[in-house]
């Protein structure tokens, strides 16, 4: 019962959706406010139905009810609560039943809160949204119903794949996902302002804090995919140039370079036309990396779908969607007003640079990710683009970036200072020497553009905290001068501190452990030790145990430092999941500092042995302690009062459509 | 500058960085691409001795043998031919004999593939990819693949669980 109310919610929601994305549009084109409102109603009851559809799919999950295939797949009555409930969105159906959900949420949002956008605008906006939502709904009825039954229900479940039996997956993909499906209403609002042909600096007010929300869920979301991938996978590797993963990066940079340039657009009125493409763009690739990874064209970790006709529907959607906003652009871009002027150095030119390295760094990810697939498809040859390509193409392009980073801000609008920014960031640039120096006389083995890379993300770190000692004009008055500044700068400014900071700290974690990285592979017996990094650690033994819905292998081993200092207990395991008859390593981590030590298992041997690997990676955690500042620099942008949402005020009164300039 | 200026400006330094990446993207594709084969087309192509590619088949059932220190060596299979595979390490997970594998590395001289990684990548039937589109090509495929490696499973723990449980018997 509970799964055919779903099943009818659902199918609800697409009827409320083809109301929305055809009624607004007519009630814009004949300037009937009724109609206009019509978006708004549909929105919000659209919403409350795919809620309604979703906790439908959750309850089943929940109560184990078997009758229904999605839940006979990939559930167990075993299973603990928690991945009953992420086991919804550890599914194919399930996942895309989390995308139309968070798409309508989205979409739910704009008609709660967008009272002061113009009418017209809000009716575009909702109306393209539901375009989308109608493609996924149908996507989801004709391809992937989550709710269809089973005619003679089995017993038991066959129960979630066990590398996604943990909390990483809890978090993971409802994050992405909200970054992902948060750019379509950049996209729907880009495609709005096509479609009326009008687009001013209120336009990039609006758009920002939605993009800028997007982009924290991306960021988080990817970072959080990350660490999962280090620790749950056993290799400990964070990042494998994977399609996958370059599928959630090419919307990340794409995004990265939007939120910049609707700065340009908010503040100057310039870039107007760049930043409509790059909002059509942006959502593109989230539309991408769905395809990627929905449509079992790329086999991975991630990729569970391997259903042709899904591949083939997506791929249309993906067509007339992307193809569909391109033409529009092509057609009514050149419609736009041009903006203002600027100068190459200044304020504007740094965040043209910025988007010019973000956006190439994208396409040669693109490339990358792509080029396999099309030589595949047109003369069949199998390649793979690894790791070398990705540092070969996307490191010297990240280089110039980083160095312009701390520049950008020190620049004054209209007409900037370059020499004044050189000469203001001279205590940055002699911290990364510093930097460099001491890196260079204490560590020995190494590449020795580490330390130089190093030394780049010192200078990104020192030049975030210039940029704030420069706005709060710290040590040329008083303390408490400068104390009240602090708290009266806006929080746009300290969200860029944070973020620009953040991008320091993360290359400095990478730097630390692809270099410095030690590791001991070997086999051991109780009572062996190992030698790691000067940390001696010793198997004591292994023990059985009996977990929820697996068995597991638990090694215990004692840490201690080289001098004999004791650390404590690491206890890494090896499960076996009955149902599916698979096992997982679970390694264990120690977190010293920011570095850690882990430890993960290999087979047990006949005479005892077992085969162990232990990594030291120093500074690791660095890694997504950056991402986590970036995206809190986003946050305290988000809530500074100009972007609040509800804030903003069209610059000029809302006209009726005019016709292109 | 006058507005004209500026743009050229703009437009030129576009050009110069998509032209540097260009130059990237074609310089690291002819350098860093590692190609796809299995063992008859590794006996058919004479693919050189210290060639990096991605070996893909089927692991032989009974060719599974460790050595000291981890030294591990298998064969690799595809209906047609076999090779013989050493490698230095710990094995993915997923690892199993009579099922896929794809293995990165280079022959040796004497005709031994030299894996530095073995690849974890599969999907829940157990089958990479490239070794289904490869198996199905040569005409070893049969339907039934996954049903059966499911089967199997069911009936047996897996060899690492296996192998973990003497240990603690002992």
């Amino acid at each position: 019962m509970i799964a055919e109310a779903g099943h009818y919610a659902l199918v609800l929601a697409l009827a409320l959706a083809l109301i929305q994305s055809t009624v607004p549009i007519f009630g814009a084109r004949l300037g009937d406010p009724a109609l206009m409102n019509v978006a708004r109603s549909t929105a919000l009851a659209q919403l409350v139905f795919v809620l309604g559809s979703f906790a439908a799919l959750v309850t089943l999950h929940v109560t184990s009810d078997f009758s229904v295939v999605n839940v006979y797949e990939n559930s167990h009555s075993l299973k603990p609560l928690i991945y009953k409930i992420t086991g919804v969105w550890g599914n194919h159906e399930g996942s895309m039943l989390l995308w139309v959900s968070i798409l309508a949420l989205f979409g739910g949002l704009v008609a709660a809160f967008g009272n002061n956008l113009p009418l017209s605008l809000r009716a575009h906006v909702l109306a393209v949204q539901a375009w989308i939502a109608s493609a996924f709904y149908l996507f989801i009825l004709i391809t992937s119903n989550p709710f269809l039954r089973i005619a003679n229900p089995p017993i038991e479940g066959r129960d979630l794949n066990p590398v996604l039996q943990d909390i990483g997956l809890a978090v993971h993909p409802p994050m992405l996902y909200l970054g992902y499906v948060g750019f379509s209403i950049s996209f729907s609002f880009a495609v709005a302002a096509l479609l009326e042909g009008r687009i001013d600096a209120a336009w990039a007010r609006w758009v920002r804090p939605w993009t800028l929300l997007a982009w924290i869920f991306l960021t988080l979301g990817i970072a959080m995919g990350s660490y999962w991938a280090y620790y749950e996978l056993g290799w400990g590797g964070w990042w494998f140039w994977d399609p996958v993963e370059n599928a959630s990066l090419m919307p990340w940079l794409a995004g990265t370079a939007l939120l910049h340039s609707a700065v340009v657009m908010e503040k100057r009125n310039a870039l107007k036309v760049w930043t409509i493409l790059l909002s059509i763009l942006t959502f593109s690739l989230s539309l991408l990396g769905t395809f990627l990874v929905r449509s079992g064209v790329l086999t991975s970790v991630h990729a569970f779908a391997t259903d042709p006709t899904r591949g083939v529907f997506i791929l249309l959607i993906l067509c007339v969607f992307i193809g569909g906003s391109l033409t529009l652009y092509v057609w009514r871009a050149s419609a736009l007003k041009q903006g203002g002027l600027f100068a190459p150095i200044s304020r504007e030119g740094a965040l043209v640079l910025n988007n010019l390295f973000l956006t190439t760094a994208c396409a040669t990810v693109f490339v990358g990710t792509l080029y396999p697939l099309a030589l595949e498809v047109i003369n069949g040859d199998k390649i793979s683009v690894g790791a070398p390509f990705f540092n070969l193409t996307f490191a010297p392009l990240f280089v110039p970036l980083m160095i312009a980073v701390p520049f950008g801000p020190l620049l004054a609008w209209k007409r900037g200072d370059l020499l004044g920014a050189a000469q203001r960031l001279f205590a940055a640039g002699v911290a990364a020497l510093v930097a460099i120096a001491i890196l260079w006389a204490w560590t020995s083995g190494g590449s020795t553009l580490a330390p130089l890379a190093i030394g780049l993300a010192v200078f990104v770190i020192a030049g975030a905290l210039v940029d704030l000692a420069e706005r709060i004009a710290l040590f040329r008055v008083p303390f408490a001068i400068s104390a009240r500044r602090a708290r009266g700068l806006p929080r746009a400014s300290w969200g860029t501190v944070f973020a620009h900071a953040g991008v320091g700290i993360a290359l400095i974690g990478i730097v630390c452990e692809t270099t410095w990285n030690s590791e001991y592979i070997g086999s051991m017996k109780p009572g062996d030790v190992a030698h790691v990094a000067g940390y001696a650690l010793r198997l004591d033994g292994l023990t059985p145990r009996q977990g929820p819905n697996f068995r597991e292998m638990v090694a215990r081993f004692e840490v201690s430092l080289d001098d004999g200092e004791r650390l404590g207990a690491m206890t890494p395991s090896k499960r076996n999941f009955t149902t599916r008859g698979s096992t997982t390593t679970e390694a264990a981590l120690m977190t010293r500092g920011v570095s850690q030590l882990y430890i993960s298992l290999g087979d047990t041997r006949a005479d005892g042995a077992t085969d162990v690997r232990i990594y030291h990676k120093p500074m690791v955690l660095l890694i997504w302690f950056g991402p986590v500042f970036m995206a809190f620099g986003g946050l305290l942008s988000l809530s500074d009062r100009r972007l609040r949402v509800g804030a903003p005020k069209p610059a000029r009164a809302p006209r009726e459509l005019q016709p292109a300039e | 500058m006058t507005r004209r200026q500026r743009r050229l400006t703009m437009i030129g330094g576009s050009l110069a960085v998509l032209a540097i990446a260009a130059a990237l993207v074609l310089k690291a594709l002819s350098d860093s691409i590692v190609f796809f084969s299995t063992p008859v087309m590794v006996t058919e192509k004479h693919i050189p001795a210290g060639k990096r590619f991605r070996l893909g088949g089927l692991v032989e059932k009974g060719s599974l043998v460790r050595g000291d220190n981890l030294a591990i060596t298998f064969k690799v299979g595809d209906g047609s031919a076999t090779l013989p595979v050493a490698y230095k390490g710990i094995l993915p997970d997923l690892f199993r004999e009579g099922q896929g594998v794809v293995a990165e590395g280079a022959l040796d001289s004497s005709g031994v593939f030299r894996a530095d990684t073995v690849l974890a990548k599969h999907d829940e039937t157990y089958m990479p990819k490239e070794v289904a589109d490869a198996l199905k090509k040569q005409g070893h495929w049969k339907d039934d693949y996954g049903e059966k490696s499911h089967a199997a499973e069911a009936g047996q723990p897996a060899p690492g669980a296996a192998g973990a449980a003497r240990g603690a018997t002992q």
